[in-house]
């Protein structure tokens, strides 16, 4: 491997780096690291390194300082934070929020301005809104083309603003329309992605931005910078972020945009929207969740999960495994490759709590816990545990509350 | 019709069920994790092959990475894919999805004819989702993205796309990419004939000097993202058991949650 090496004098043999490595792509060769082939440059093995004896290195990095790299932009005609203030049917959603939250504070560390992108047809009062709620400024393209979400007319409107106005920084909430749209973006500007943030911050020496994300299952954290292309663009998990106070008098300055759309340039069609009809799964809004595990045997049993919640006015969650199963449908589903929830009150029954759950849900307020195994890892971030047989113990809570009332 | 799948070979996170922390170096202590196709993928290989049983035509599965790969490929050509291609050069590693995406684009344009690319909605690994709009966008090709269901009709493409509290009915016309949930069906287990088949077929295996592509645009060279640090979550401390009676547990617990004002 050309990128990574072990520095044979500093490499003290003692195998922190393999068992760091997640792909098997470090061996021990006569007390020494030697890194195979199938090595991804993840660089785990670096930061497990005691020793600071393994280096990964860009050899483009020099040549680029040096001059060669003719193509690169200049870096300092981008300036602001923006972010993508999203809407559907009209309503701004509550990730818009949170990014402007968010985007006042790296805004402020760079002593720069904070500006929403708004995209749609009729959404007079919106942009005002946007400033009470923490933006300098508004770019507003309103056209009937940009009423719902179409990947092509959205990619070109934000092309042309980027390429005019040039952000520093571009925040787009982690949602089914922000992770499709992020991509196209970022891939047609050729400028640095990093998908579902669950941390941003400014390095204020470098004047960059660093970006926090779980990978690997939320088995561990990658903190990832791109340090050579603008604007720095992150898709940024919902329920993470921190809003600001809105303010109804703050003064911002909203700027029309004029989009160049035209009908042709459709690749796709939207032929119609269809609503799921059950009315508790909007689970990121929740205050309560119940969620049900691979404990429960099947999918039938998911009664019992559906009546505690129902009595308790709560949203119904589901373990991987159980969507797996195909006992519940995956709009349910909780973790990492499913919704990231952080209500009041999660109670997790017959879950048995894998690394990719938890970090769906551990920011919840308080978590209660059931499950027949008491060294059941869920019960290491529960606020309140009990160690029993779900089947008793959920419907005698679900009939308690029932007879007592849920408030005392 | 004709279907190219990308695939990825990924370390079943999933199977990591606990989640243990050296305490001398706070790093990562790994059970070993097998090397598997990633579960999104497995469904977009399914589908790939449920459109040729119902369409005719030939599926290829294509994917970037070490030699070890080809385990992966061969899964797939043993669940009923027709051809498979592994992108592997030492210059390929290390890439972030941007360069991944390129890598990928610049193959299936090699490969030349196709009517259709699936993926899975996102690796396991990475979790990352970009690689799939990525390509359509180096391929100029328009995108559907979480789709549980497709349809064919006259030559368009008809999708239904999961968002967070609906569906969507979209039209495309092909060649377009989709990127796939895993409600849109059920993967197969291989037959052993097409087991006994994988392993006699031949993986065809491209460097980067056989795709003649621009060299600072793949691997690490070509990635606009560095990883600068690698460290292990926090996660929240532990609470209290409560004992007693289910009777005594459930009391409890109830008042707990009324003194804490949950309830």
């Amino acid at each position: 491997m050309e990128n990574i090496k072990v520095i044979l004098e500093k490499c003290t043999g003692c195998k922190l780096c393999v068992k760091a490595c997640l792909f098997n792509a470090i061996e021990m060769v006569d007390k020494k690291a030697v890194i195979k082939d199938n090595c991804n440059l993840c660089g785990a093995c670096v930061e497990a390194c005691k020793s600071q004896a393994i280096q990964i290195s860009k050899k483009s990095a020099e040549s680029r300082l040096s001059g060669r790299g003719s193509e690169e932009k200049d870096l300092s005609a981008y300036k602001g934070v923006w972010v993508f203030a999203e809407q559907r049917e009209g309503k701004v959603i509550p990730v818009t929020y949170e990014l402007l939250g968010e985007g006042r504070k790296l805004a402020s560390l760079l002593q720069e301005e904070l500006s929403a992108i708004l995209l749609g047809d009729k959404l007079d009062g919106v942009p005002s809104e946007l400033i009470a709620c923490g933006a300098d400024k508004v770019y507003f393209a309103s056209d009937p083309l940009l009423s719902h979400y179409r990947n092509e007319f959205y990619t070109k409107v934000i092309v042309d603003m980027i390429s005019q106005y040039k952000p520093e920084i571009f925040l787009i909430g982690a949602t089914t329309t922000g992770r499709s749209l992020a991509p196209r973006i970022a891939a047609r500007i050729k400028t640095g992605l990093t998908a579902d943030c669950t941390g941003l911050d400014i390095d204020t020496e470098k004047k960059i931005l660093l970006q926090t994300r779980p990978a690997f299952g939320g088995n561990i954290m990658a903190t990832i910078i791109s340090p050579n292309h603008r604007p720095q663009m992150a898709t940024v998990r919902p329920r993470v972020m921190k809003r600001c106070a809105k303010q109804d008098s703050r003064n911002g300055e909203v700027i029309n945009v004029k989009p160049q759309l035209s009908g042709e340039g459709a690749l796709t069609e939207i032929l119609k929207v269809i609503k799921v009809e059950e009315k508790v799964v909007d689970l990121q809004e929740a205050d309560i969740i119940v969620s049900g595990g691979r404990g429960l045997g099947r999918a039938e049993n998911f009664s019992i999960i559906r009546e505690l919640a129902e009595v308790l006015g709560g949203a119904v969650g589901a373990s991987r495994a159980t969507v797996d199963a195909g006992w519940i449908p995956s709009y349910h589903q909780v973790g990492q490759t499913g919704k990231t929830v952080g209500p009041k009150l999660y109670i997790a029954c017959g879950i048995s709590g894998a690394v990719q759950h938890l970090v769906g849900m551990q920011n919840s307020e308080t978590i209660v816990a059931i499950n027949k195994d008491p060294n059941a890892p869920i019960f290491n971030v529960a606020t309140y545990g009990i160690v029993g047989d779900l089947f008793e113990i959920v419907p005698l809570l679900t009939k308690k509350l029932k007879i007592n009332g849920v408030r005392s | 019709m004709d279907i190219i799948v990308c695939i990825k070979q990924v370390p079943d996170t999933a199977s990591l069920h606990t989640l243990k922390i050296n305490p001398k170096t706070n790093t990562l202590m790994r059970d070993t994790a097998p090397a598997i196709i990633n579960p999104f993928d497995e469904n977009a290989i399914e589908e790939g092959i449920r459109l040729k049983e119902k369409y005719a035509g030939e599926v290829t599965v294509l994917s970037m990475g070490p030699p070890q790969v080809e385990k992966a490929l061969r899964d797939a050509l043993a669940m009923g894919a027709d051809n498979a291609i592994l992108l592997s050069d030492r210059s390929f590693a290390g890439a972030d999805t941007l360069a991944t995406s390129y890598t990928l684009a610049e193959a299936i344009k090699k490969i030349g004819k196709f009517d259709l690319i699936l993926f899975g909605k996102q690796a396991i690994d990475g979790d990352t989702a970009q690689v799939g709009p990525g390509v359509a966008e180096c391929l100029g090709l328009p995108q559907i993205t979480y789709v549980r269901k497709i349809e064919i009709e006259n030559g368009k493409l008809r999708a239904e796309r999961t968002l967070e509290d609906s569906f969507e009915l979209v039209e495309a016309e092909l060649p377009a990419v989709i990127t796939v949930t895993k409600e849109i069906n059920t993967p197969r287990y291989p037959s052993l004939k097409g087991i006994m088949k994988s392993k006699k077929a031949q993986i065809t295996i491209w460097s980067l000097k056989e795709m003649s592509i621009d060299s600072d645009r793949v691997g690490l060279e070509g990635s606009s993202t560095q990883v600068i640090r690698i460290f292990t979550p926090e996660m929240r401390s532990k609470g209290e058991i409560l004992q007693g009676t289910s009777e005594d547990v459930v009391d409890t617990l109830i008042n707990k949650l009324r003194e804490r004002k949950v309830l």
